[in-house]
């Protein structure tokens, strides 16, 4: 493996456990364990898999004057990430995360990202961050130059993020960190641990209950080791987080979106928030009002491959009569469902759920049918 | 049985020949979810592709390791593809070929010098 290769600070566990390492995002990472795929996919349906996901960017913005008023404050760090995605920050109660979108200005996604607001007085003013691995250094760049010296931006990619996802995720962490168990779907909160401070949110990427957690460095080894003694949790590689993200309907950044893909084509319209788009003021609002209120040329849409093999990055998808009319961005088989199941763009046409369409795999037609997504349905824990 | 650098196995019975891939190949592949094998009557050269294996993440080429006509495709496998796994060097084998030219299979490697081969991975 390439010494350019990036390690996180799980490296040593993996390579213990028998990881398979691969190059993802400018990191060595576990595609999988001895186990496989297929069955670290189920056993994260069934119980509870650890990720290591420390090659995303997580970082802390931060006011640079504060004035102690935390709404004040909080408006103040929020107006400077606002001039970059399309979701509601201001609207954010202490604790709230929130899903959005970076824009560049013809309404293109550059990232998929996550914000959130802390949860104590002492901390208003700073936002907590999330973006995507491949695209951190740019997003992290064009948040700095947002902030134009009135905030901060902290990478805490040093670190170690580890997802903890699974039915069982739950009560396995509330083992080690007991405040855990009070956060609801899309809320975190900073919990202390061992002396040092770990953010723990509750949301993920695979569609099931679960956890992310930010953890120092030091403690970071210590800390993936206490989840692994717990029976109910086997390590899971990026292979199996591949597949639980597609059944999940769950876009990968990259794949499923890029800087031409506009928040309404990606089906993510969800994500802009209603006061946003009143006042317009976000990157690329005017063709995505647009989008809104005519029709996009392309949408996203999930697709059941109902014959022959998977469909995967790349395929054509055709009308019932052959006619080209999209690409397959992401396939593959799904676990759960034992069948090839796959997202991709087609005009909005074809959009709607029980369409009969076809994907060229290797040049030959097989019977598709456009699918509401989730193909398995999320088990977020909206209410603790 | 004989063997390939990219790991497909060869066992010649008569002018037939049965083809399939390695137990390191399967375990390298992890779990196969969908294999593609060629229609009767194809005739194939050595190095053409011969059949697709599917994993969960990602498709695998499988080549002819030596020429000639596809005679029978393993239909077994399009209901049970974990058989790949299972039995990788019996009953996962994917396609016999009618061979074009016997003499190909001697230039393949013995189990021994796969062996050593694989030891060099």
């Amino acid at each position: 493996m390439s010494h350019d290769l990036k390690i996180t600070p799980l490296h040593a566990a993996h390579l213990d456990a028998g990881g398979k390492m691969v190059e993802f995002g400018g990191y060595e990472l576990p595609v999988q364990y001895r186990e496989g795929v297929l069955k670290e996919h189920l056993w994260t349906r069934e119980h509870a898999g650890a990720f290591d996901v420390s090659h995303m960017g997580p970082c802390f913005l931060t006011l640079n004057d504060k004035t102690g008023d935390a709404d004040a404050d909080h408006a103040a760090v929020s107006a400077i990430i606002e001039t970059l995605v399309c979701g509601d920050i201001r609207g954010l109660k202490p604790g709230q995360i929130r899903y959005t979108l970076m824009l560049n200005d013809a309404g293109g996604m550059i990232d998929d990202l996550m914000v959130a607001r802390p949860v104590w007085p002492s901390r208003q003013g700073m936002l907590y961050i999330v973006v995507n691995a491949g695209t951190k250094e740019g997003d992290f760049a064009l948040i700095e130059k947002a902030a134009a010296g009135r905030a901060t931006l902290a990478r805490a990619d040093d670190r170690a993020l580890i997802a903890l996802q699974g039915p069982q995720a739950a009560a396995v962490l509330a083992g080690v960190l007991p405040e855990s168990a009070a956060l609801t779907f899309m809320h975190h909160r900073r919990i202390d641990h061992e002396g040092f401070g770990l953010t723990v949110a509750r949301c993920g990427y695979t569609g099931e209950d679960g956890f992310e957690i930010l953890v120092p460095q030091p403690i970071a080894m210590e800390f993936w080791g206490r989840l692994l003694a717990d029976a109910r949790v086997r390590p899971i590689g990026l292979g199996a987080r591949d597949s639980l993200r597609l059944e999940a309907g769950l876009p990968l950044y990259g794949h499923d979106a890029d800087a031409t893909v506009s928040p309404v084509e990606a089906n993510l319209g969800f994500a802009l928030s209603k006061r946003r788009l009143k006042s317009g003021d976000f990157p690329g609002a005017a063709r995505i009002v647009a989008e809104r209120e005519g029709a996009p040329k392309r949408i996203r849409v999930g697709l059941r491959v109902l014959e022959g093999a998977p469909a995967r990055e790349g395929a054509p998808i055709t009308a019932a009569d052959g006619a080209e009319i999209g690409v397959v961005t992401s396939g593959g088989f799904s676990p759960s469902l034992s069948a090839p199941i796959a997202m991709g763009f087609v005009p909005p046409a074809f959009a709607e759920p029980g369409t009969a369409l076809k994907v060229l795999v290797r040049g030959k037609p097989q019977a598709a049918v456009v699918t509401a997504m989730p193909f398995v349905p999320h088990r977020y824990v909206r209410n603790a | 049985m004989r063997f390939t650098k990219d790991h497909e196995w060869v066992e010649v019975d008569g002018d037939v020949a049965t083809i399939g891939v390695t137990a390191y190949a399967a375990e390298q592949l992890g779990d196969v979810v969908f294999v593609e094998t060629p229609a009767i009557g194809k005739v194939v050269k050595a190095g053409d592709d011969l059949a697709v294996v599917e994993s969960v993440k990602a498709a695998s080429d499988v080549y002819a390791p030596v020429s000639g006509e596809v005679v029978a495709a393993n239909d077994a496998l399009s209901g049970n593809p974990e058989t790949v796994n299972q039995a990788p060097e019996g009953d996962g084998w994917f396609v016999k070929l009618k061979l074009a030219d016997p003499s190909q299979v001697e230039a393949l490697m013995d189990r021994a010098a796969y062996e050593a081969y694989l030891g060099t991975l």
